[in-house]
């Protein structure tokens, strides 16, 4: 986190800031430790700042930056450094996945060993029922977050996947097979946000920074449709409004793809696509680096990587390097505006950051 | 240790006891405050009904830590027969038992251990539903 | 001998788990041939049961029966040699599963396999004196037996219950009589700490089980007792098939007589749930009037004896519940392997 960050402050020229926002999921289960505020502080050579950790299950990096947007917004911060890190290989695979757990509810999905992939075992079936699919419409996302990976230097996977090879990889939880749920990693970012008031000092390539967010039920099935991210609908339409663009300006979307039939529904619950109808336009090309709405452009969570706490902040980084030209062989034709969707627990939480080009 | 957490909860576990709000219905597994779904107040204590069918399930091959031995389990999502959906493990059912829409019954098992000197934390499971003949009301 | 007024079963339940093992694939490991195996096949509690969840399976079905709040329930006890617990009773979660008050005496009891028997002592005891309205006799087991040893073929899981309480019209059956006969006889035991039982082969026979059964079942047969030709059904406790079948013949008695009450060969030996399974399986069929001798035999050694007369409140409870044979019918086969790792021999730390 300590690397991500003074990269970010490098690349902003600033070497102090009003706040730290700590974004990070794991840390108390699978370290034992918790104040990670302080702690970065301290390992910047920043003691004194105030720091804090966010924590919002897997979207605890976007909270991190909600919190440090908040900041900036009500004008009590000039400057505010945001890292999202997480290092989950200290875990055993069942450590990971009991980490993961606690971003539902211990007592009753905890406590029936329902955990977060077999709810979303559930839902792939659900959703396969009522639309009529087979599951390569829903595996073609790993897929793609793969292609979009392919060489990419911070990527954990940076290669190809087949079709055929994430359809024949054994189930984690039926029908949820091991290549559609992204992987045990490790990694940080970190962004430098600003107020008005140092726009103009600041030498390097900026991005205009709209954050929303909601919540909804914790256990998909008590949702009117547990095949609705209600939360990431209404976080959508909410950070559309305040950045006021339409769904058809954005250019480019960062989406949850912490399993692969997350990014269906996610895609279909904001707005992108018809219901049932995601696996389609995927298959047709339109989430291409060159189709009509560019997805995942650095391998998204299952092929970049889905370190918890770091995610948020990864996209939100990847979204501006796109918008601000940087994005080498991955970069989108001139894109304008870029929306990034990360979401906790299976979408009880929901947190849309939009990036506008300056 | 998890002795208080799961003494706490011992109603629903044991019985499939909540509460459901006055106002819209809502069952909530523990004793609320506030209705989770509409805001309300009010709550009375209910059984739930020990029936019901398979919405849809699953096969758990890689499980968390304190499920890793008894992998692989299964996951069901119950519809009981009050319309309550319900997450629980199925149990004791063979392979052309296991069918979405198939009745199944609440029943006490063992879900885990609090490591080997802890206590046995018993919740239900869903098995397949014995069929009783039709019964003479008296 | 002890003659009981007004104290009636007012409902009674059965089960045994659905995985079942064939005396023959045991056979397979340690080479023996079909003829040397004492039964067919047996019962075997699945990964996640244990005496405790069985005895709340047969409650559940007891209580059902009987169409009683089981708040009205004043005492359990429950029998077994299989408690998960070494020291935490197995009784009150068996009450606050079931949904009975806090105000009642539970108790956990241990006599090797006679141990659910001897609850219907207590039990009665408390009713006749008007102390509870209702109790709860239960005996579960998940036996075990010592892989290679002759037990292995025959110790298997089950557990029943019967709700007693006053005599009324309403009652399945009349507790008429019962008598226990114990000496310290050291046949079959277990030491603090073992895994498995040990035991001294021959003798577990004429000096243990035959001489108790016989023993407890002369005292209710002799005297101002009740006369074998007027018995209906005998059951008694069957750790495998020919031991009941000799004390049958022992008694001069007709095969049908025994017959209903038989399920060792099919089911094995589920210790303190044995002799009250086979109760079970005679009330699921007996007839209003029909009058049943038990006799359990629990090692170390005793046995209680008992007469039942079945009553016409049989016929409309026995339908409110599975039967017996529900459970009996519902069968998964597994293999060694399976079975090794359901009944927690292989060691996973």
């Amino acid at each position: 986190m300590v690397e991500a960050a003074l990269k970010a402050l490098d690349d902003s020229g600033l070497s102090r800031v009003n706040s730290i926002y700590v974004g990070n999921m794991a840390g108390e289960f699978l370290q034992e430790q918790a104040h990670l505020g302080a702690i970065i502080a301290e390992d910047l050579g920043m003691v004194g700042t105030p720091a804090y950790r966010v924590e919002a299950a897997n979207a605890s990096g976007a909270a991190a930056i909600h919190a440090g947007a908040l900041e900036i917004a009500s004008g009590r911060a000039d400057a505010v450094l945001v890292i999202g890190g997480e290092k989950l290989s200290d875990g055993l695979i069942e450590e990971v996945s009991s980490a993961l757990l606690m971003g539902e509810r211990q007592e009753y999905e905890g406590f029936m060993g329902a955990d977060f992939y077999s709810i979303n075992a559930l839902l792939y079936k659900l959703y396969m029922r009522r639309y009529g699919v087979e599951d390569d419409l829903i595996a073609v996302f790993p897929m793609l977050s793969h292609k979009h990976a392919k060489g990419v230097a911070h990527a954990q996977y940076p290669f190809e996947v087949s079709l055929e090879k994430i359809l024949s990889s054994p189930y984690i939880s039926e029908p949820l097979r091991r290549f559609e749920v992204s992987g045990v990693g490790d990694g940080a970012a970190a962004i430098v946000l600003i107020g008005e008031e140092l726009k103009s000092k600041i030498k390097t390539p900026k991005t205009e920074l709209y954050i929303s967010s909601a919540t909804d039920f914790m256990t998909p099935f008590e949702r009117e449709d547990p095949l609705r991210f209600q939360s990431l609908g209404v976080a959508v339409n909410k950070v559309l409004d305040e950045a006021k663009v339409d769904r058809g300006d954005v250019d480019l979307i960062e989406v949850h793809d912490a399993t692969s039939i997350m990014a269906a529904i996610s895609l279909e619950s904001s707005g992108f696509a018809e219901p049932g109808e995601s696996g389609r336009l995927a298959m047709r090309g339109e989430f291409d680096l060159g189709g009509r709405l560019p997805y995942n452009t650095f391998g998204g969570l299952k092929a970049r990587g889905n370190p918890f706490g770091a995610t948020g902040v990864y996209q939100v980084v990847e979204l501006h390097l796109q918008l601000t030209g940087r994005a080498g062989k991955n970069q989108v034709d001139s894109p304008k505006v870029g929306m990034a969707q990360s979401l906790g627990g299976v979408g009880a939480t929901a947190i849309v950051t939009l990036l506008k080009a300056v | 240790m998890r002795v208080s957490r799961h003494w706490r909860n011992k109603l629903f576990r044991y019985r499939l006891v909540g509460w459901r709000c006055v106002s819209c219905g809502a069952f909530h597994y523990s004793k609320p405050l506030v209705c989770k779904r509409c805001g309300s107040r009010e709550f009375r204590e209910v059984e739930l009904p020990k029936t019901g069918k398979i919405l849809a399930y699953t096969m758990v091959k890689i499980a968390p830590k304190d499920f890793k031995d008894k992998a692989p389990y299964l996951v069901g999502l119950v519809e009981l027969d009050d319309g309550t959906k319900i997450l629980g493990q199925l149990t004791d059912f063979t392979k052309e038992e296991l069918k979405e829409g198939a009745r199944v019954e609440a029943v006490l098992r063992k879900i885990r251990e609090d490591g080997e000197n802890g206590i046995i934390e018993y919740g239900f499971k869903f098995r397949p539903e014995i069929r009783r003949p039709p019964q003479a009301r008296a | 001998m002890v003659k009981l007024n007004g104290v009636a079963i007012q409902g009674y339940g059965g089960y045994v788990p659905r995985y079942r093992i064939k005396a023959e694939e045991i056979g397979r490991l340690w080479g023996r041939e079909r003829q040397e195996l004492p039964i067919e096949e047996k019962a075997i509690a699945g990964l996640d049961e244990d005496s405790v969840t069985m005895a709340v399976e047969a409650a559940r079905i007891a209580i059902r029966r009987a169409g009683i709040d089981p708040k009205r329930i004043g005492a359990i006890h429950v029998g077994s040699e299989s408690k998960p617990y070494a020291v935490k009773p197995t009784g009150t979660i068996v009450a606050e599963a079931i949904g009975a008050g806090q105000n009642i005496l539970a108790a956990d009891l241990e006599f090797a396999c006679k141990a659910g028997t001897e609850a219907i002592q207590l039990i009665t005891g408390l009713v006749e004196s008007g102390r509870i309205e209702y109790g709860l006799a239960i005996g579960t087991d998940t036996a075990q037996g010592r892989p290679g040893d002759a037990l292995e073929y025959t110790a298997a899981s089950g557990a029943a219950a019967l709700l007693i309480g006053r005599m009324t019209d309403e009652a399945v059956a009349s507790i008429e009589a019962w008598n226990s006969y114990v000496t310290d006889t050291p046949d079959f035991w277990r030491r603090e700490g073992e895994n498995y039982p040990s035991h001294a082969a021959r003798f577990t026979g004429q000096p243990a089980y035959f001489k108790h059964i016989l023993g407890s079942i002369n005292e209710l047969l002799n005297g101002d007792g009740y006369s074998i030709k007027d018995i209906d059904h005998f059951i008694f406790h069957q750790p495998n098939v020919k031991f009941p079948l000799a004390v049958a013949k022992a008694l001069r008695l007709e095969r049908e007589k025994v017959s209903a009450g038989l399920i060792s060969g099919f089911l094995g030996n589920p210790y303190s749930a044995t002799s009250l399974l086979g109760l079970v399986k005679v009330l699921d069929e007996a007839r209003p009037g029909d009058l049943i001798l038990l006799a359990s035999f629990g090692s170390g050694a005793g046995s209680d004896a008992y007469i039942l007369r079945v009553l016409d409140g049989i016929v409309e409870k026995r339908d409110r519940a599975p039967k017996l044979k529900d459970f009996i019918e519902r069968k998964i086969y597994i293999d060694y392997a399976s079975y090794a790792r359901f009944r927690g021999k292989l060691r996973l730390r």
